[in-house]
């Protein structure tokens, strides 16, 4: 008799695993640096997060030692793995792309690593990194 | 008076909640300790984030999270297909870039974090003047029908959680 | 059947490791190495959580948020390096 919580938690690690062995073969199998990137950003997250799933399941329900704090490092991955990807993209385009490689952003404006960086003091156009455009009042007392 | 305590109330609240992640059991000590994370840590960290981040519509962000959550699932398996089933010179990889109406700050980290996350695209830049960004496609025949995708889909509804 | 699945898992992850390190040392590129070196990380992290599971303790959950925080904090500080020539001005 099978148990079907184990089946569960069974599925789950075969799941990630598989995810995570796509995603570093999909790496080396790759050519472009752009592409390359696609591979572990989606494929090892899903690893993980299966890997966290099972985890969790099998300490929470099998064992009943109920376990939520796997959540944090499944949320801690999702919001990093983004951030990490654009830094990396970023040092990809800054060494090899020039303005010509790539699309015109169809504004009037022109894609920020291009731009000239914002002067000390400036804040209007700043943000390479976040929003940038609209900073909202720098210097407003944030309580008032 | 509420302002002055909580300079960002919703951070206060993620930081409590996280504190009894990480304890990892719900007791009136964690919370409290918690409670107290989440008070005095917006102050000493309310230099750097200066505006207050406004939801209009709070609960639409929880469909947006179960829409994103299946689009990672999805996404996973095209890519995953993609990367074991296509010859390597057959995949069509595109640079497309998405103008953008909205304007907050908040809602384009999270529009750019959410592309970043789901089918086959990576957010890579955003222009200057923060009014367009830079999306590459894995693998696509038509940019045109992956940039009204990534309007329709999750730039609508950002717009409708925070404007 | 968890053990047989877990065994799987733990040889999926460890070759993942072995084609990422092939990447990390062919290259071509910097920022093709940093992307090897954020990968190893984040497969060692489901390495730490599956012998979690595999000895049926969940004492390991503190070493994979850290590994995950020193690994992300370590790319952005890589990139930042390349990009800036400094990691803190």
């Amino acid at each position: 008799m099978i148990d079907p919580l184990e089946l569960v938690v069974s599925i789950c690690l075969v799941l990630s695993g598989i995810f995570g062995l796509v995603g570093s073969y999909g790496m080396v199998r790759l050519r472009d640096v752009m592409q390359q990137l696609h591979a572990p950003t989606k494929a090892t997250t899903l690893g993980v997060g299966g890997a966290l799933l099972a985890s969790m399941i099998h300490f929470g329900l099998q064992e009943g030692q109920f376990t939520f704090h796997e959540l944090l490092i499944t949320l801690f991955l999702f919001l990093t793995a983004p951030v990490s990807a654009q830094f990396i993209a970023k040092v990809h385009m800054v060494g090899k792309l020039r303005r010509g490689d790539l699309p015109k952003p169809g504004t009037e404006g022109e894609w920020s690593i291009f731009a000239p960086p914002p002067e000390a003091g400036e804040s209007g156009k700043a943000g390479q990194t976040r929003g940038g455009g609209k900073t909202r009042g720098v210097t407003t007392n944030p309580g008032a | 008076m509420f302002d002055r305590i909580f300079p960002h109330p919703l951070l206060s609240l993620v930081l409590t909640a996280t504190w009894v992640a990480l304890v990892n059991s719900v007791s009136a000590g964690t919370v409290l300790m918690g409670a107290i994370l989440g008070v005095a840590i917006p102050h000493v960290t309310k230099a750097y984030w200066p505006g207050r981040m406004r939801l209009r519509r709070p609960l639409l962000f929880a469909e947006y999270a179960v829409v994103v959550l299946w689009d990672i699932i999805v996404a996973n398996f095209q890519v995953a297909a993609i990367i074991l089933f296509r010859g390597r010179d057959s995949i069509r990889s595109a640079w497309i870039p998405v103008p953008l109406e909205i304007d907050e700050p908040e809602a384009i980290t999270i529009l750019a974090g959410t592309i970043t996350m789901t089918p086959g695209t990576i957010s890579a830049v955003l222009s200057a003047d923060g009014r367009a960004l830079l999306v590459h496609c894995l693998d696509t025949d038509d940019p045109g029908t992956v940039r009204d995708q990534i309007k329709a889909r999750y730039e609508r509804r950002l717009k409708e959680i925070f404007e | 059947m968890m053990d047989a699945a877990l065994i799987f898992a733990f040889g999926c992850f460890s070759l993942a490791l072995v084609l990422n390190l092939w990447r990390l040392v062919v290259g071509p590129d910097r920022a093709t190495r940093i992307l090897a070196l954020d990968t190893m990380t984040i497969d060692v992290i489901a390495l730490v959580v599956l012998y979690g599971l595999h000895i049926r303790s969940q004492i390991f959950f503190e070493v994979s948020l850290i590994i995950a925080m020193v690994g992300f904090v370590s790319t952005v500080a890589y990139c930042r390096y390349v990009l800036r020539g400094n990691v803190i001005e």
